[in-house]
């Protein structure tokens, strides 16, 4: 008894402290606010914001409530920090192996961008890519057509929009292929454990994710077409392109640098995962018979991937956190909309600041979930 | 005898508690931002992070321009010099907070008067140093001479948390017009992304514009258009609850305004005081108890007027010869055909 009260009261008195400590600043940001004549509450959300953003994911305008300028901030936010993640973690896993190349020119060229990007501060690397970009490229009118229907410009990258007749048909023919091949799977690997045969199921699947939506075409009433962006004159020397989609230079930019940046580090993470597995271990694996890429994805990547995926995860929640710097190049994210306009349009610092926080939250602890439990499932299962 | 001497007494000591506590009143009527800004010796003020004209840093750190100007002559008011204040740089997304939360007692950083800033977020508005108005820059190339000729898609750079962007929507939605707004968190952001090319067009406020244009790469390319989308009457602000403070900013610029008014100038400010005119006199603290309303001595707006000059001087030295605005417009005086118009001190 008298034990579990030692336990117990250091921790009592902790919590305490921490209660008290909060209570503190509440107490004094209300005194304050009261004294300042400033209101608390979150009503604004629903008013008009009156303000456009330039690019969004959903349909909005100033005529939209606040909320909804959240929202789109929060879903720029999103998409430059998963495209970020795709790119950063292609170009991580491609350098890291490129590091451990026997081939002399790969690696050191590898191990240049490494120390390059890493060590030079990321704001830096925005500002260079974003400024160093808009100088660089060309004017609407003066851009050449990249095989014909892509256009780089200083104003974005036009790319041609796909016009789509029953795209439900084509999706539904997409998620049909990609059921039957996990069917398959299964069956191949029953197959395997009871027969012992292998079957090549690489090969059924290429096949399925082929067929199926050219059947959609065929017989479907699928149909695709594209809308090629056109120039569009709009003074004597301002143009644009019209049509198509147009990604803006500050997604390109933001995304460019954010992944990056990010890749050097994830190329380090995959790096010291390869090397963490024994030497033994591919040895034993060549002497029971399988061939190279086996035991690379029989032995070695299981046993690697453990070592990966923790920091890798560090990785992911840092690049969501950085693109936060968004706000310095024009780019509308979160805080450039929410934390940033918005605030600035309604005076409430408190309340916008913590949604914010709380939306970074959020997200980042989204992540670390999902790859926890991605960790969770590749560990070590002992029985 | 003895016993009128005890009611003497206890008169004497009622009339000394009542005078200690007159005085007392007096002492607190020093508001609270005017005892610590005496106490510390300087004036914390707000300034922009570089506007020509307004605000901005030279090499040396020495910080020019009107805003800057009101801030030096409420030091003077107040502290007897009008070198001693700390200006602090701030973005337009920092300014309201670093004036509520208590990091600055002035925020003179062109800033819009408008209702909801006003009313809504513990702020108050003293007067009007500059009147302003919303306009387009576009490069001299495009052949554009007046916003009619804008088009469906045109690409705006602006600055964020700023009036301009919910003028700039006002603008095009009046005017049926799908535009892209680029928005920058820094002025020097959207200049450079600006005259990169990234946009059409730069909004601002039109003192904004042609001070941003003196730091463009070839100035002579671009034009501010005629057209005048919005009214942007800027001003020094400060925190709302301390009217005695809010009286002392507000009055030192009025000070300025009316001094140009009767024509007195930092050189002959010592001179007026033997002036005919019982305005004048009042103004460099000659006739009248005017500082006293404010805990303050009698010659403050004459500190004013010798260290700082009057507003026309201020305007002189800012903004006419540096080339950004040599013509006042509206902000020359009611006398003079424009709209400077200040209550008078007395």
């Amino acid at each position: 008894m008298n034990l579990k009260l030692q336990k117990i009261i250091p921790q009592l008195i902790t919590v305490l402290v921490v209660v008290l400590v909060f209570g503190f600043f509440t107490y004094n940001a209300q005194i304050n606010m009261e004294n300042r004549g400033i209101d608390f509450g979150y009503g604004f959300l629903s008013q008009e914001s009156s303000f456009d953003v330039q690019f969004s994911l959903i349909e909005y305008d100033g005529s939209h409530s606040y909320f909804r300028a959240y929202l789109v901030g929060l879903l720029n936010t999103i998409l430059v920090s998963v495209i970020g993640i795709i790119i950063a973690t292609i170009l991580g896993v491609i350098v890291g192996v490129a590091r451990l190349s026997p081939n002399y020119l790969i690696n050191q060229f590898a191990a240049f961008y490494v120390e390059f990007f890493r060590n030079i501060p990321l704001l830096l690397q925005i500002f260079f890519w974003y400024f160093a970009a808009l100088r660089a490229l060309p004017l609407p009118q003066d851009a050449d057509a990249m095989l014909g229907v892509f256009f780089l410009t200083i104003k974005g990258l036009y790319v041609p929009a796909f016009v789509w007749e029953n795209l439900n048909v084509f999706l539904y023919s997409i998620i049909a292929a990609i059921i039957a091949i996990v069917v398959i799977r299964i069956h191949a690997r029953k197959v395997q454990e009871t027969q012992g045969k292998q079957l090549p199921v690489f090969w059924i699947s290429v096949g399925l994710i082929f067929i199926l939506p050219l059947l959609s075409f065929l017989i479907g009433g699928v149909s695709l077409s594209f809308e090629i962006p056109k120039l569009k004159q709009l003074a004597a020397t301002s143009f644009k392109y019209e049509g198509g989609l147009s990604l803006p230079p500050e997604l390109i930019a933001l995304t460019l640098s954010l992944a990056l940046y990010t890749a050097t580090f994830i190329a380090e993470c995959v790096r010291a995962g390869i090397q963490g597995v024994g030497k033994g271990q591919k040895e034993a694996a060549a002497s029971i018979g399988l061939n190279p890429n086996q035991v690379l994805k029989l032995v070695v990547m299981p046993q690697a991937l453990r070592i990966i995926i923790p920091p890798t995860t560090n990785q992911y929640l840092n690049l969501t956190k950085n693109s936060s710097l968004a706000a310095a190049i024009a780019y509308p994210d979160l805080v450039l909309v929410f934390a940033g306009t918005a605030l600035m349009q309604t005076g409430k610092a408190i309340e916008i600041v913590s949604i914010t926080m709380l939306t970074y939250l959020s997200l980042s602890i989204s992540i670390s979930i999902l790859m926890n439990w991605y960790n969770k499932k590749i560990a070590i299962k002992e029985k | 005898m003895f016993k009128y001497l005890k009611q003497l007494t206890s008169l004497v000591a009622m009339v000394a508690v009542l005078f200690t506590f007159t005085t007392e009143t007096m002492a607190a009527k020093k508001s609270k931002t005017l005892k610590n800004t005496q106490k510390k010796g300087f004036v914390r003020c707000g300034v922009s992070q570089g506007l020509p004209g307004f605000s901005n840093a030279d090499a040396a750190g020495n910080w020019t321009g009107i805003d800057v100007d009101v801030c030096r002559a409420v030091a003077a008011a107040v502290l007897g010099d009008a070198n001693k204040v700390k200006f602090t740089p701030l973005s337009a997304k920092e300014r309201f907070t670093a004036l509520t939360s208590g990091e600055i007692d002035i925020l003179s950083r062109n800033t819009t008067w408008t209702l909801s800033r006003d009313a809504d977020i513990g702020l108050t508005f003293v007067g009007v140093n500059f009147y302003d108005g919303q306009g387009f820059m576009v490069r001299k190339s495009s052949g554009i001479t007046s916003t009619s000729q804008f088009k469906d898609g045109i690409s705006a750079c602006t600055n964020i948390g700023t009036t301009t962007e919910l003028n700039m929507r006002d603008f095009f939605n009046s005017k049926g017009i799908s535009y892209e707004p680029v928005a920058f968190e820094k002025a020097d952001e959207v200049v450079a992304a600006y005259d990169a090319g990234r946009c059409d067009t730069y909004t601002t406020d039109k003192s904004g514009l042609a001070a941003q244009r003196t730091k463009m790469s070839n100035p002579d390319e671009h034009i501010v258009l005629p057209e005048t989308v919005s009214k942007e009457p800027l001003g020094p602000v400060v925190r709302q609850g301390d009217s005695v403070w809010e009286d002392i900013v507000r009055w030192s610029l009025n000070a300025m305004i009316e001094a140009e008014e009767y024509g007195i100038t930092s050189a002959n400010a010592d001179s007026m005081k033997t002036s005919d005119n019982p305005a004048v006199k009042r103004l460099v603290g000659a006739e009248g108890e005017l500082g006293a309303a404010f805990g303050l001595d009698n010659e403050w707006s004459l500190r004013i007027i010798k260290q700082v000059g009057n507003y026309g001087e201020s305007y002189k030295r800012n903004i006419a010869d540096t080339g950004i605005l040599p013509d006042r417009g509206p902000n020359e005086l009611w006398t003079k055909g424009g709209i400077l118009y200040v209550p008078p001190a007395r």
